[in-house]
């Protein structure tokens, strides 16, 4: 027989399938890599242009500045928005925003912590459903309607301080509203309440990461800790917690921006002290000072950077 | 000397199922201790329950003379070396190893002093720096055993450890672990469900099944004088005869079992049976026989004729070889 016999028809190589779909599957089968340029292309562009392009975009616009006779944007390189930003004024929404964005965080995480152990360690088959409904139940109705709610329930004459009359206790209401700083007229209009809302709607976005986290540390390390001597808060501290690390900070990374950036909750619920994402709404809109708002913009981009940075270094991902 | 654990009718149910059922059991203070038995047995669940990882449902446990029960396991001075090793992930081996002398208080220069000297003993000097995810399997054995072993327990707990190793490293660990117990005087308990293991490593064998101690006694006692049909079925894969055969063969209506190396063929006297089937081993090969409708498992030597199959053999023991269980085994 010669080598260049091709035989055929024998059944076990079987026929092409044919059509554009059979050349296309062979194609991608030979090459792997065209099926992945093909898979990344679209989101790449998105991403890199639409995404980091309009993020560039910003960066340059915060240094331009403004003319402060004619309201038009110079379109000359220079700091003087930043200088701007570092106005007393201004300053002090960068803090109270930080500041919130922190404390919202640090309740997230500690609030979400036990809900997440239960979830991972304890919670089968129904109770598992059951507490995935629970936490993404809330996100599936509008924001506003929560955020709205949250104003009647917080209101003088609302729920909670309805409830608090019942028991007798207003007066804790009123002896912390008296507080500066944190307190109001109502819980409706102070700090307090602003901090309770964005707790309220951020907190499933931590409790999800750190659920994932929990539920890849093996059960056996915790037995394992325990065996060599832990008492439960040792094995907390020194295992439980390292490992869940990577899943607080994820979380942490969602309630930390979505607090920076968001300026509808502190409009609706809380004082007349305006928080980064207003200053922005407010300098790109009525006030047309584009420039300002994009400096506005970098800050939270800056903190989470720094953040991150400050996270790695302290070694918070090393078990992923 | 009190015993180094004692069991006394321990019993522990899940739900409906008894994992564990009224154990009475007594481990020596510095003996190597095996628990035989298939998945399912209950073995690791009474290891669990030395831990302390389990509470009995009932009965009575004793570590060294004390009471155990309600016991959490960081108060027992129990280490235990887990299945699949445990080892955390985020700390690096010398961590692993110094985590129960940290959890105690141990000042960091002694306490990484004597981590090396662990990781010494294992034959893994030098590895402190490393993680867990850098180890091979058998690497990470050892740094289990390490971590284990720093804090000088009354009893070691071994959850088959060397299922996940290969053949050629579980005999070398074998050994080595068998030096180490004798070498430390530290009572070991060890669970297994590879019956040559249990063989060859323990001073004494407790052989389970179905949350029950079938057999407790020496390696010797139990391959040779298995008291139930399971015992003679698991340890060694031994034929067991039913009373008929027994009585045809030997003239007694009673259980017995035959190890199919101490069965011999030759072409005269003995009794008549036909091959059905061989199968290459290495070091011998198995035949099975057919004698009246009863199979039979005959051990060859390598270098002895192989019959061929259905070909008509007669076969023969010494009559010491024949273990007769009673009638009720």
């Amino acid at each position: 027989m010669s080598a260049t016999t091709l035989r055929t028809g024998t059944g076990a190589i079987l026929p092409g399938r044919g059509g554009v779909g059979g050349a296309l599957s062979d194609a991608f089968w030979r090459n792997p890599k065209l099926l992945l340029f093909v898979m990344l292309t679209p989101p790449l562009l998105w991403l890199g242009i639409i995404y980091l392009g309009s993020l560039f975009a910003l960066l340059i616009q915060s240094f331009f500045s403004i003319d402060e006779f004619s309201g038009l944007v110079v379109r000359e390189f220079t700091l003087k928005t930043y200088g701007e930003l570092l106005r007393p004024s201004n300053l002090d929404i960068i803090v109270r925003t930080v500041t919130m964005a922190g404390l919202v965080t640090i309740a997230s995480a500690i609030i979400a912590f036990p809900i997440a152990y239960f979830a991972a360690r304890y919670a089968k088959g129904r109770w598992k459903a059951v507490f995935y409904l629970g936490v993404m139940l809330p996100l599936w109705s509008s924001y506003l309607v929560k955020v709205y709610a949250w104003k009647l329930i917080l209101a003088k004459e609302g729920i909670l301080s309805w409830i608090f009359d019942k028991l007798h206790l207003t007066f804790l209401i009123d002896a912390w509203l008296t507080l500066p700083v944190v307190g109001g007229n109502s819980l409706s209009l102070s700090l307090t309440g602003t901090f309770l809302v964005f707790v309220y709607v951020w907190l499933p976005f931590m409790i999800l990461p750190v659920q994932a986290a929990l539920e890849r540390v093996p059960g056996n390390l915790l037995e394992a800790s325990a065996d060599l001597g832990a008492s439960p808060r040792q094995t907390f501290v020194n295992v439980l917690l390292p490992l869940a690390l990577p899943g607080i900070i994820a979380g942490s990374i969602f309630t930390f921006s979505l607090t920076l950036g968001d300026y509808i909750i502190p409009q609706i619920i809380g004082t007349s002290h305006r928080f980064i994402g207003m200053a922005v709404y407010a300098h790109q809109g009525t006030a047309g000072n584009i420039p300002l708002a994009a400096a506005f913009t970098v800050v939270p981009v800056v903190i989470m950077g720094i953040y991150l940075w400050l996270a790695k270094r302290a070694g918070a991902f090393n078990a992923l | 000397m009190p015993y180094a654990v004692s069991f006394q009718q321990v019993s522990r149910h899940f739900g409906s199922v008894r994992a564990v059922d009224a154990v009475d059991l007594e481990i020596e203070a510095g003996e190597f201790f095996a628990m035989l038995g298939p998945s399912g047995s209950g073995k690791t669940t009474c290891l669990r329950l030395i831990a302390g990882f389990e509470q009995p449902t009932s009965g009575h446990i004793e570590i060294f003379g004390e009471t155990a029960e309600g016991v959490p396991p960081y108060r027992r001075n129990v280490n235990t070396v887990f299945q699949d090793y445990a080892l955390f992930p985020h700390l690096n081996v010398a961590d692993n190893v110094a985590y129960g002398l940290m959890i105690r208080g141990v000042g960091k220069a002694e306490r990484t002093r004597e981590a090396e000297a662990a990781l010494e003993m294992v034959k893994l000097p030098g590895y402190g720096a490393r993680k867990p995810g850098q180890l091979s399997g058998g690497q990470r054995q050892r740094v289990a055993l390490a971590r284990a072993l720093v804090n000088k327990p009354k009893v070691l707990l071994l959850d088959e450890p060397l299922g996940a190793l290969d053949l050629k490293l579980r005999e070398q660990m074998q050994e080595e672990l068998k030096v180490l117990q004798k070498a430390l005087g530290i009572t070991f308990v060890f669970v297994t469900h590879d019956q040559g293991e249990a063989l060859s490593m323990a001073d004494r064998i407790a052989v389970f099944n179905e949350g029950r101690i079938m057999q407790t006694g020496t390696p010797e006692e139990i391959y040779r004088r298995p008291k139930t049909r399971f015992v003679a079925d698991f340890v060694g894969s031994s034929n067991v005869l039913s009373p008929q055969l027994t009585e045809r063969l030997a003239g007694v209506a009673e259980w017995s079992s035959l190890r199919p190396e101490d069965i011999r063929l030759g072409s005269e006297g003995g009794h008549e049976a036909s091959v059905t089937g061989t199968s290459f081993l290495g070091s011998a090969t198995r035949l099975s026989l057919d004698v009246t409708g009863e199979k039979i498992s005959v051990l060859l030597p390598s270098g002895a004729r192989v019959p061929e199959q259905g070909e008509s053999v007669r076969f023969s023991w010494d009559t010491s070889a024949l273990h007769l269980m009673g009638p009720q085994a």
